[in-house]
């Protein structure tokens, strides 16, 4: 099993719960114009790990656009979220060389291991489950990602192995 | 900063190349693109960083983009001062440790040895030394470009790639970066728009509209501002071509960007990127910020009157985006939803404005265009489709990875000669996507252009190859693509938003053994509707996987229908786990595996399979097959039961 860790990026490192106001360094880095939607929603996410009402109201606001608007277009991007993450996150590559090597099969064993569906979040916040379409590594398919480490040649029994090593850890 | 001062840095950066290629002081160089990356290059640069401090060695490390065989990966490349750089293939920090101090020793290891760099492959600029001037030992290592993955190859986009180090722009400018810009900026915009003309390039996003046309459109479209979008929205599920050459190469993606502008007039860039993809979004940022230094990207470019700049938008993640009207619609802020053509994006576009979207492979290959000019390049190829053509191989073949071909080249070559073969029997090919189609074995020896593809009901696409064999159902992978467009449809259209829904609907029946043989019928008319009635390439191409499967193929949909059997044993519905009682061995490693307590039996005596309680997680297939002293006696068979 091989892992390669990159710093993280995002407030997943502490929980979630990031200890400065990031608000100031993201109306310093664009100009307020509505057209700086997308990116004002991804530096949000970044610093605070989801979109929550209260920060899409605060957007709206400051870009001069509705509310439904700001959740027009961030309901509309697989990549934001709107529920807290939980602590670490594993992804599933369900992209077509990992689906043909047999991809679902590992997010079903997580899903049965961890009791949650796919998007969804374990019930003690520990885990993020999700489904990802290609990470781009396809010739170590299948894959599967905690957090920034990513697990190729994956298989059921390692996969159980991986969840056994850390819940006794 | 003028051309003068560019001249100047020229001079410091051939020195460093050198020093790079030929430099007295061995040198280690991990590839570290994503794919080296998840398969654990990390660790071993980082072992080997530490052990160089530990031993205090005098050998430098240096990071590379992917030279493309990602089944090698980890690959480390180890250069002594007077011998070819040569490549080490599924490395780990302690392998990497012990070759690299095998060869500060003087020995030659050979195990994970792959190949070396040779005077004649054109890798390193000649600062390799000649096969006569090195000891035999050297000398009968066979070369990397002779390997079999990398001898059928013509790499062209993929020049630099594995060969630099992507955050050295003084290594692009020592392989003549910038150069085939810099003469553009002399020579009338209508020159350089001739030149792309004659060199027959066209677009590599996937349709493969002549990229010269689209440009005059676009330049003779009113005298107001332009834009350019370099497309790197890469979103094929199975295909990277795009992310590994912004790894590998992210100056050659800027310098075909400056081209283009200056051939269309745009004065601002935009990089569509997938946020995926934060290792190319991290070197092409470098990238912009070191041409930006040399006077490359701002206001009056190299002290000309031409200016331009580059943004990057990280893609949030929708599919849809790789449409060009969503794409646009993405960067100004909106939901990322394509609108009808007329007016075409090059009439106008962002912000209203006039707009060129170009693939990164197209841009890529603009400055190799210009620098060797329009007849060396239109010699590659084919008649209608000149040049050659990146591919991410992957799936069930052997040698998987990133390549690049001339057009012309069949698709059994390309599987057979690059690839290695399918790990098993071949079943099919699925080429563009999920905008493309399978293709069974005869069309093996048809050779890959636009039109050819387009012809068996496939597409080229953005250049994602993926290799089924046997154990893959051709009916499931249809479905898998189905789903996938179903999920990333925007929702504008009904033929797109219901239809698609439906012809999973009808799929899933199908693989679950519920459908009849009428649901065939209805698959493909409603599969026409979707063809003719979206509104962008999205819907349009969307049934292309079910057709083309249902046209190569159909005897495995009725097989599903009438005999509820998957051949492939793939279709959970349709398959059973069974033991094999003559080579279970008892051994109680699948009893103590199994979720679902569905596997018993006395210790060694062969065990009973309660497939009521199965839930058909394969961890007991798994352990069957691997454990040692198990009998590889749990078998996965679809024997079918003939519906009444």
């Amino acid at each position: 099993m091989t892992a390669a860790r990159a710093p993280r990026r995002s407030a997943r490192a502490t929980g979630g719960t990031p200890s400065a106001d990031p608000w100031p360094a993201i109306m310093r880095a664009f100009p307020g114009d509505p057209s700086d939607l997308v990116p004002v929603l991804q530096r949000a996410q970044n610093a605070l790990g989801y979109l929550s009402p209260d920060t899409v109201r605060r957007v709206a606001r400051w870009l001069k656009l509705s509310e439904s608007d700001v959740f027009g277009v961030a309901t509309f991007y697989g990549q934001f979220r709107f529920t807290p993450p939980g602590r670490h996150r594993l992804r599933v590559c369900l992209g077509t060389a990992c689906h043909v090597k047999g991809g679902v099969q590992m997010l079903e064993t997580l899903e049965r291991r961890l009791q949650v569906g796919a998007g969804e979040t374990t019930p003690d916040g520990e885990y993020d489950v999700e489904r990802v379409l290609c990470l781009g590594c396809c010739a170590l398919a299948p894959v599967v990602t905690l957090d920034e480490a990513i697990y190729g040649q994956m298989s059921v029994l390692r996969l159980q192995e991986m969840l056994d090593g850390r819940t006794h850890a | 900063m003028g051309a003068r001062t560019l001249e100047r840095r020229r001079h410091r950066a051939a020195a460093r190349w050198a020093a790079f290629t030929a430099g007295p002081r061995p040198l280690v160089y991990v590839g570290m693109g994503s794919c080296g990356l998840a398969a654990g290059a990390g660790e071993v640069l980082a072992g080997v960083q530490a052990h160089i401090a530990a031993r205090r060695l005098d050998v430098e490390t240096a990071s590379v983009g992917c030279i493309g065989p990602c089944y090698l990966e980890p690959l480390l490349d180890v250069r002594l001062p007077g011998r070819p750089r040569l490549s080490y293939a599924n490395m780990t920090a302690e392998l990497a440790v012990a070759t690299l101090d095998a060869l500060l020793a003087g020995e030659l290891p050979r195990r994970h040895l792959v190949g070396r760099f040779a005077a004649d492959d054109g890798w390193d600029g000649g600062a390799v030394p000649a096969d006569d001037d090195l000891p035999a030992a050297f000398a009968a290592v066979p070369r990397l470009a002779d390997h079999a993955m990398l001898a059928h190859q013509v790499r062209i986009v993929l020049r630099n790639c594995g060969i630099i180090d992507p955050e050295e722009v003084d290594h692009y400018l020592a392989r003549g970066g910038y150069r085939a810009f810099e003469a553009c900026l002399g020579t009338p915009w209508r020159d350089v728009v001739d030149t792309v003309k004659l060199s027959g390039l066209r677009g590599r996003g996937g349709a493969g509209f002549p990229t010269w046309v689209k440009w005059l459109v676009c330049r003779e479209a009113g005298s107001g501002p332009r834009n350019l979008i370099c497309n790197a929205d890469e979103g094929d599920p199975g295909a990277f071509m795009n992310r590994s050459l912004i790894e590998g190469d992210p100056h050659a993606v800027l310098e075909g960007m400056l081209i283009a502008a200056y051939a269309i007039g745009a004065s601002h860039g935009y990089v569509y990127i997938r946020a995926e993809y934060p290792l190319a979004i991290r070197r092409l940022r470098s990238a912009i910020g070191a041409a930006r230094k040399l006077g490359l990207l701002g206001e009056c470019v190299l002290g000309s009157d031409f200016s331009f700049d580059v943004t990057l938008k990280e893609g949030a993640g929708a599919f849809v985006c790789g449409e060009e009207t969503a794409l646009i619609a993405s960067i100004e802020g909106r939901r990322g939803m394509p609108r009808t053509r007329p007016p075409f994006p090059a009439v106008s576009g962002l912000w209203g404005r006039p707009t060129i979207i170009n693939n990164v492979e197209t841009l890529a290959t603009l400055p190799a265009v210009m620098a060797r000019g329009a007849d060396w390049y239109a010699a590659h190829g084919t008649e209608r489709s000149k040049g050659t053509k990146t591919f991410a191989l992957v799936g069930k073949v052997r040698r998987g990875g990133l390549i690049e071909v001339p057009f012309g080249t069949t698709l059994r070559s390309v599987i057979y000669d690059i690839g290695g073969g399918p790990t098993k029997d071949f079943r099919a090919v699925q080429t563009g996507g999920p905008s493309g189609g399978c293709l069974s074995e005869e069309f093996l020896d048809t050779p890959i252009e636009y039109e050819t593809l387009a012809a068996a009901g496939s597409i080229m696409g953005s250049g994602g190859l993926i290799v089924l064999d046997r154990d893959t159902c051709i009916v499931d992978t249809a479905r898998y693509f189905l789903r996938f467009t179903q999920a990333e449809s925007c929702g504008k259209c009904v033929p797109c938003r219901v239809g698609t829904g439906h012809l999973v609907g009808i799929l899933d029946a199908i693989c679950s053994g519920r459908a009849e043989l009428a649901d065939l019928e209805r698959l493909e008319r409603l599969a026409r509707v979707i063809k003719a009635s979206s509104l962008c390439g999205l819907g349009q191409t969307a049934p292309n996987p079910v057709l083309s499967a249902l046209k190569y193929f159909r005897d495995e949909f009725v097989e599903h229908i009438v005999d509820r059997r998957c051949r492939a044993a793939v279709c959970r519905d349709l398959v059973i786990y069974r033991v094999v009682p003559g080579r279970c061995t008892g051994c109680e490693r699948c009893v103590q595996v199994c979720p679902t307590g569905a596997i018993t039996g006395p210790r060694a005596e062969a065990h009973n399979l309660d497939v009521d309680k199965c839930i058909k997680c394969r961890a007991c297939y798994e352990v069957c097959r691997f454990d040692a002293i198990a009998g590889d006696a749990i078998v996965i068979e679809s024997r079918g039961q003939r519906a009444d």
